[in-house]
Formats: structure tokens, C-alpha cells, sequence
């Protein structure tokens, strides 16, 4: 006599019990330490706080460890974790022109106040393996321009915005609305836009991004400024009623200058796609900015014809939490619903034998 | 009483302010057929479009004559209202068949679905009308379960017209209805279309730069140029006796073929 | 609490701002009421909006039966069961008469639900026009203007080409003669059990942030044509362990020869018939 499969509580956590034992590894081998993925991964830290929409280097080199160094997971951690964490209120807008930089650079000029900082980068290394590089010794430390820090640092868009060449950077007419407090809803305005391609799945920007380099809503871009740096973050507490400091966070800012073709009220000037993410993420900064520029189609009045520039294609399909959450809830049961379909498919195909067979007699 | 069905007060609209059609003024009448000629950029897809609310004019206004005998001006009437219009008191005919079919279902269904969106919910009705209406255009009984991407061009069109007149529209807009097709297609897509237009007494506006379009189905003809009606009057009278240069330019330019 | 965690996980804010969602879509049934719908601990896709209804209406008196596929061992029922347990240590039971709230991934449980019941459905994709439409801004003036020829568009397809209608799980429905919904993957043949419930059913969607509801007693009709009515799936034979007829079967494959069974899905409903209980 058949017996319905049971202890589905038991084998879910032998399994995890199990993927506790894998994730360890050689216990021969010492286990890695928090500090050593903050300081050592710190690229994918910066992706998983970026991602996961919550500045903590800590927290993210934990989850990314927890994670196995599956960096979507890892931001998934930290998303369910930030649903817990409470609200105390809105940090007043980071000033990146006070930016303390570490990088700066501008595909558009060769030269300009501040100068090209090029800072820590993998542009320009060849891509050779370093064999045997964890044997070997400390380096001496980098030696940094003193002069360097206290350069003015002016944005490239501002240089050029003070000649008309460039639209200004749109004023937010009245206070943003916040995604992560209120669900989406189409037309998106761009400041939901911005927040859900911040938020957004760094390969699918990237493809997308790329897409509009090659023909799907192309846009002429030229990396205006890349900078990576320091900024520090203010924020009002009700009871004071005015700013105090508290604390500072890495970003990388990306704005992209774009081609425009002009109206005949408004005489041709460029435009801007913009870019933003925690700690050093340039790829995505850079897509974004792309797919920022691409998906302000309608407002600048050009045709919409690539995926890019498609506001509710690429917002429903940007963040990588929902769309893996989805994709892998394939492995979940379907039996009831499969079962409906195979009866279906059973009538529906000796129906159509039936009338096969009537057919030949 | 009769009154107009539909009239156009001084319609404008501008594209990024450059003039694409201006104070175009006319009365269509019950069971008129008004032919909008002129060459490409005349404006007269614009006025087309206007008219029929898929884009709203800069200035002017569309005053309709609604079943109830009211008369309203199509800009007052809410979106649902107008989206109840179209769907059963208007009919579009698109130069590209693809824009008004929808192309991933069966024709059948593309005919049923006009009667369906008015409330039929009675499949073995649905399938009565959609096959009448296929043989009204002249489609084989057999073809309904087919998709009309297996369809030639000509009776992809002709469906579209099915399609549309099945719920008995009060008025069509018919955008260049032959223009894709070959010329001995379009001479039987015209002969169906002028039948259908007397039998069903329907009132039709067509926009074409074909003048034999013109005089084949419509009573009455305005004539654009440059975004301006240039001249009105009957189709005959336009055509025997045209009184702008421009008008005559085309009137010969037709006849010397 | 020992779990460092507010009761039922959720802070109380955000309760409160999903029992809003609630109220609203108690008050238009059938209606897609959008929420700011949270991360939490599971992945989308598994459960999250049910998850967070259930969270929102959860009291410390309250006993919870969690199932999948209509059985409560099934491996995501298991987990949620076990997710509630730990976050509000609320009582946990497999009985269906027995529970005050019971969540759900894809069956209405057989036995018919009491007026101090509630039903949380798992909703994957909320939106009934979403495959014939794939954009928000356009169904969402569907919706408003009630214009739904296109469902029955496909209904009709489906007779065309197979001589019936074709949809036997998720099976559109209209509600109070008015909103036309998704009844979540629910086999058609729980459609009837929606219509006139005694009990509350809640439907929540958390990766497309939306909330509906059907309230006690409110209409739930199936889309059909008048002379296609909806019907519903029929097994030849009765439970191979029950003896039931009329229940949700799931085939069970024995061997690689073809051999099979036929099971109750309703795993609760399936016991009590066996032990000789009343299973209603």
C-alpha cells in the first residue's frame, strides 16, 4: 500500500543542516573572517550594499559570507533585513561636489579644474593571472599628492551647464516618493525611476545599457564624470531642527552627457542620464546612467522603440531579488496545478481520437 | 430633424510648433461618404487623427451626434465613454492591417471580439456573426480557426473591415485602406467596400491620395494641401471641374496614367 | 519574545499599513488595492504577500494551518508553518476545522470554511489580463472601464481550437458582478468553493505589490459562454486511500510502467475520512 511521502519538516533541516557543513568547507582550513570580505572583497561589499539598498559594510560582508559569495543572495539577506530595521526619517540630499575624491575622471575633457584622477582602478591592467600573488610580501604603500586632496573639485556637467550647452539638472518640483514605501505604479516619475535602477540587478543594467550602444535607443553618450569618493551625509532630527553630520559614505557618481536633438522652442543642448551607487560600483553607476537617459524617452520626445526606453519593461524586471525570488519558485510544488493540466490534456486528446477514429469508420 | 453626425470646428494641430493641419472645418452628414485627399504631408492623416481622438487638436473642437441624439463635443466625453464609443458606434480601418487585427488570434475571434466586448456570451452566436461576416468579405468558411498571419494582405484587410463593421458602427475611418496592396487587389477590395458602404448606409470618412479611391467611393471630397483644406464640393464637380491649381495638378496628373 | 523580532515579524507600521490595503479591498471586492509590500525573510515568488496578509490579521489567540498544494507537509507549507511559529509563537494545527487563519499556495481545502475563518491565498501573478496585456497602465483601465471582451477573446479560442474552454487552473472569475480576478493557481475545480464562502479570503501578491479580497458571502462567478458553461475536473475513480469521490485527486506515479494512483490532495480531508471522522 502506497504511503504519502512524509517528514518534510525532517529533510528540510537535514538540509539545511547540510548546507551549514558546505558552506563551512575544509574545517582543516581556518574559517574566512568578516574583515577579510570587507577588506578584501570590498568590490562585491560594495554591489551587495548597493543592491540591497543599505549602507553596512559589516552587515554585507556577513551576508555574503552566509551567502556562500553568491552576491544575490547575499543582497536578499540584507533586504529582508533592512524590512526589519526601523525608520527614523530622511537624510537631507548628499552634496557630491563636496565630494572627498578618491577617482575622478571625464571622457569628455582632456583637462579641467581638479584635473583626472584616476585613483584605484582595474582600466589600463592586463588582464595576466597573478600566479603566486598570496605568497608575496606586502607591498610599500602607495604614496598619495598631498596636493591632490585639497583641489576644488568642481562637476563637469556644472562646467559646461554654466555655458547653456547642457540641461540643468531637474529640480525635484516637490519631494520624492519613495519606493520602498510606496509600491510602483506606471507612469513613474523619474525619481521611482532612479531609485529602482539604483536598486536594479547590475547585469541587467549592464545588458541594457549596452543595448543602447548598439542601435536599441541609442543616445550618443560621452562619460561626462565618473567620481568615486567620500561624501558625507546629514540629517535633521525633529527634535533639534537643524542638520547635524552623522557619518560619511562611500559612492561613485556617474553623469552621462547625451545628444539632443533640439526643438524648435528649445534650441539643440544636451542631455543628462544619471548615475549613483554605494562604494565603488562604476559598471552599474555607468549603465544606469544609460538606462536613465534611455528611459526619459517621452519626456524628451523621442520615438520609443528599444527595451531600454521602456519605463515599465525595465522597472518590473530590474530588481534581481524579485526576479530570482520568481524564477526559482519554479521549484516549488505545482503538483495540483500540473495534475489539472494533465487531465486536460487527456480529454482533450482522446477527444480529438475519437474523432479520429469516427473520421476512418 | 437631420442634423450632422459629425462636424469639425476649426481644427488645428501643431507638431512641435510647426502647423500639420489648420482650421479644417466641415459637416459630415448620415450615410456620407467624405474622401480627404492630398499628397503625404498634407496633413490629412493628422486631421484623421484628430477626429477620431487618437491625438487631441491644439485648437478646434469635434462635435459628434451621439445615438441618444445628443451632441457632444468628443474632447467633454470621459475616457469611458469615448473608448465605448470606438468600440461600437466608430470603426477604424488601418492602411496596415497588423495595426487593427489582432494578429495572435484566430480571425474568428478578431471578428467575435467587438461582440464579445459588448456583452454576447454566447460562443455558437459569436460563431454565427464571425461567419457571416467572413462571407460578407468574402473569406472562406474554413479559414475562421486560422490565424490572420497565414492571411494575404488583401484578405487580412478585408477581415479588418469585418472586424469593425460587425457591432453596425455609425462611422468609419478608413486611413488608405488599398494603400498596401496590389493594384488588382485593391480594384476587389473597393468594389467590396463600395457595396458594403450603400448596403450598411454607413458614413464614412477616408483619408487617400488615390483620387480613383476617391471617386469610386466617396460623395463628397476636400481637398489639403500644406496642413489647408484648398477645396471642397462634390466628388463629381471636384473632379470634372477642379478650381485650384493644385487641385487640377492632381486631377491631371491622375488622368494622364 | 525570544526571537528579537516584533510578534508575526512585521513592525507594527507596516501592519498597519497592510491592514489598510485589507480594509479597502474588503470594501471593493475583487479589486487589485496596491501596497508598499516589504522583503521578508522568504524569497518572492514563495508565499511573501500571503505571508505578510497573514502577519497583518495574526493574533496571539489565533490557530494557524499552512498549506501547499493542499497538503501541510509539503516543503514551503512546512517552512512558513515553522516561520510563524518561531516570529509569533502562535498555535499551529493541520486540522482545517481547527484553524482560525489558513494560508494557502493552490487549493481551497474540501471541507467547507466556517464564518470565523479566514483564507490567505499565495498569489503569484494577481493580474487575470496580464497575459493578454502585459502592461500595468492599460489593465488597470480595463479594469476601471470594465472592459473585459478580451477574456472571453481567449475563451473563445479555446473552444475554436479545442472544443473547450482550455484554462483549468487559475481560472478568471468575476466578483460581485464587477471586478473580473485571478483566483491565484487554484485548479478550476475550487472556483465553486470561492462563491458565497462563509469565510473571508484574502489574496496577497508581494513582488507585485497588491492586495484583494473576497468578503463573506460575495458572488464569485467563473467566466464561461452560455452555452459552454464552466465546468469543473472529475476523476473516474475515488481516492486510492480515502475512498473519497468528488475531491481534488493528485496522481502519484508508482513505477516506470505506467502505473499509477490517484490520491486526495486535501491531505487533512484525505486522514479524517480514513480515521472514520466526520470530514464534513
Amino acid at each position: 500500500m502506497y504511503v504519502a511521502v512524509k517528514g518534510g519538516e525532517k529533510a528540510i533541516d537535514a538540509a539545511h543542516r547540510l548546507l551549514k557543513e558546505e558552506r563551512r568547507g575544509d574545517p582543516a582550513i581556518p574559517e574566512i573572517t568578516v574583515e577579510q570580505i570587507g577588506g578584501q572583497l570590498s568590490l562585491a561589499v560594495d554591489r551587495v550594499m548597493t543592491e540591497g539598498s543599505l549602507y553596512d559594510r559589516e552587515l554585507a560582508a556577513i551576508a555574503i559570507r552566509q551567502a556562500r559569495g553568491d552576491l544575490i543572495e547575499a543582497i536578499f539577506l540584507i533586504r529582508a533585513s533592512r524590512t526589519t530595521l526601523p525608520r527614523f526619517g530622511y537624510s537631507t540630499p548628499i552634496e557630491t561636489s563636496e565630494m572627498l575624491v578618491r577617482r575622478r575622471i571625464s571622457a569628455a575633457f582632456k583637462d579641467m579644474p581638479g584635473g583626472q584622477i584616476l585613483g584605484p582602478t582595474f582600466d589600463y591592467t592586463h588582464r595576466l593571472l597573478e600566479f603566486g600573488a598570496e605568497t608575496q610580501a606586502a607591498e610599500a604603500p602607495v604614496a598619495m599628492a598631498p596636493a591632490d586632496i585639497d583641489r576644488a573639485m568642481p562637476r563637469v556637467l556644472d562646467l559646461i551647464g554654466a555655458e547653456g550647452l547642457i540641461e540643468p539638472a531637474s529640480a525635484q518640483p516637490s519631494e520624492p516618493q519613495d519606493l520602498t514605501r510606496e509600491p510602483l505604479s506606471f507612469p513613474a516619475g523619474r525619481d521611482l525611476r532612479l531609485q529602482s535602477l539604483v536598486r536594479g540587478d547590475e547585469g541587467f543594467l549592464l545588458a541594457l545599457g549596452y543595448s543602447t550602444q548598439r542601435g536599441y535607443g541609442r543616445s550618443h553618450p560621452f562619460a561626462g564624470e565618473i567620481r568615486y569618493g567620500e561624501v558625507s551625509v546629514s540629517f535633521v532630527p525633529e527634535e533639534l531642527g537643524f542638520e547635524i553630520e552623522i557619518g560619511s559614505i562611500d559612492i561613485t557618481e556617474c553623469e552621462m552627457i547625451n545628444q539632443f536633438k533640439g526643438s524648435a522652442e528649445v534650441p539643440p543642448q544636451f542631455t543628462r542620464g544619471y548615475g549613483l551607487s554605494f562604494g565603488q560600483c562604476e559598471r552599474k553607476a555607468m549603465s544606469m546612467a544609460l538606462v536613465d537617459r534611455a528611459l526619459r524617452a517621452a519626456e524628451l520626445d523621442e520615438e520609443q522603440t528599444a527595451p531600454a526606453q521602456d519605463e515599465e519593461f525595465v522597472l518590473s524586471h530590474a530588481d534581481n531579488v524579485q526576479a530570482t525570488g520568481f524564477v526559482e519558485h519554479l521549484k516549488l510544488p505545482h503538483y495540483v496545478d500540473f495534475q489539472a493540466e494533465l487531465e486536460l490534456l487527456r480529454r482533450l486528446r482522446r477527444e480529438a481520437q475519437g474523432l479520429h477514429q469516427e473520421a476512418a469508420e | 430633424m437631420t442634423r450632422p453626425l459629425l462636424a469639425a470646428d476649426n481644427i488645428t494641430r501643431l507638431y512641435d510648433g510647426r502647423v500639420a493641419c489648420e482650421r479644417v472645418s466641415f459637416e459630415l452628414w448620415p450615410g456620407e461618404v467624405l474622401a480627404v485627399v492630398g499628397e503625404s504631408g498634407s496633413g490629412k492623416t493628422t486631421l484623421l487623427k484628430c477626429l477620431s481622438m487618437q491625438v487631441a487638436p491644439t485648437a478646434g473642437r469635434v462635435l459628434y451626434s451621439l445615438r441618444d441624439g445628443r451632441t457632444v463635443a468628443l474632447a467633454d466625453l470621459s475616457e469611458a465613454e469615448r473608448r465605448f464609443l470606438m468600440r461600437t458606434d466608430w470603426g477604424f480601418v488601418h492602411q496596415d492591417p497588423r495595426e487593427g487585427l489582432r494578429m495572435g488570434v484566430s480571425a474568428g475571434a478578431n471578428v467575435g471580439e467587438r461582440l464579445m466586448a459588448v456583452g454576447e456570451r454566447h460562443y455558437g452566436r459569436i460563431r454565427g456573426t464571425a461567419l457571416d461576416w467572413l462571407a460578407r468579405v468574402e473569406i472562406a468558411e474554413d479559414r475562421i480557426d486560422d490565424s490572420p498571419r497565414h492571411y494575404s494582405g488583401g484578405m487580412r484587410q478585408r477581415l479588418q473591415i469585418a472586424r469593425n463593421l460587425v457591432t453596425a458602427p455609425r462611422l468609419v475611418f478608413m486611413d488608405e485602406p488599398t494603400g498596401g496592396l496590389d493594384v488588382s487587389v485593391q480594384a476587389r477590395l473597393l468594389d467590396l467596400l463600395r457595396g458594403l458602404v450603400r448596403t450598411l448606409g454607413l458614413s464614412v470618412i477616408i483619408v487617400t491620395h488615390d483620387l480613383a479611391v476617391a471617386r469610386l467611393l466617396s460623395t463628397r471630397i476636400l481637398v489639403m494641401q500644406q496642413g489647408k483644406v484648398i477645396e471642397t464640393g462634390l466628388t463629381d464637380q471636384v473632379l470634372e471641374d477642379p478650381q485650384a491649381p493644385y487641385t487640377q495638378l492632381l486631377v491631371s496628373s491622375v488622368l494622364q496614367v | 519574545m525570544t526571537t528579537g523580532y516584533n510578534f508575526a515579524y512585521l513592525n507594527e507600521q507596516t501592519k498597519r499599513m497592510i491592514r489598510r490595503a485589507l480594509l479597502k479591498a474588503v470594501a471593493i471586492p475583487g479589486y487589485q488595492v496596491p501596497f508598499a509590500s516589504r522583503e521578508m525573510p522568504m524569497p518572492y515568488g514563495w508565499g511573501t504577500g500571503g505571508v505578510q496578509v497573514t502577519a497583518s490579521i495574526l493574533t496571539p489567540e489565533d490557530t494557524l494551518k499552512v498549506i501547499d498544494q493542499g497538503a501541510d507537509d509539503t516543503t514551503n507549507a512546512v517552512s512558513i508553518r515553522k516561520f510563524f511559529k518561531r516570529t509569533a509563537e502562535v498555535a499551529t494545527t493541520e486540522e482545517t476545522a481547527k484553524a482560525s487563519i489558513i494560508q494557502t499556495r493552490h487549493r481551497i481545502p474540501e471541507a467547507p470554511l466556517r464564518e470565523d475563518q479566514i483564507l490567505v491565498f499565495q498569489v503569484p501573478i494577481p493580474e487575470p489580463l496580464r497575459f493578454l496585456e502585459p502592461r500595468e497602465t492599460e489593465t488597470r483601465k480595463m479594469h476601471a472601464l470594465e472592459e473585459y471582451g478580451i477574456m472571453h477573446v481567449k475563451l473563445y479560442e479555446d473552444i475554436a481550437r479545442h472544443g473547450h474552454i482550455a484554462t483549468s487552473y487559475a481560472y478568471p472569475a468575476k466578483v460581485n458582478g464587477r471586478y473580473v480576478f485571478d483566483p491565484s493557481p487554484i485548479p478550476k475545480f475550487d472556483n465553486p468553493k470561492l462563491d458565497s464562502c462563509a469565510a473571508l479570503q484574502l489574496f496577497g501578491a508581494g513582488r507585485e505589490k497588491r492586495i484583494y479580497a473576497v468578503p463573506p458571502y460575495t458572488q464569485v462567478k467563473s467566466l464561461d459562454f452560455e452555452d459552454h458553461p464552466f465546468t469543473i475536473q472529475k476523476w473516474d475513480e475515488p481516492c486510492a486511500l480515502c475512498g473519497a469521490r468528488g475531491t481534488y485527486l493528485d496522481e502519484i506515479i508508482l513505477d516506470d510502467r505506467g502505473k499509477r494512483m490517484f490520491v486526495c490532495s486535501d491531505t487533512d480531508h484525505c486522514r479524517k475520512a480514513r480515521s472514520g471522522e466526520e470530514a464534513a
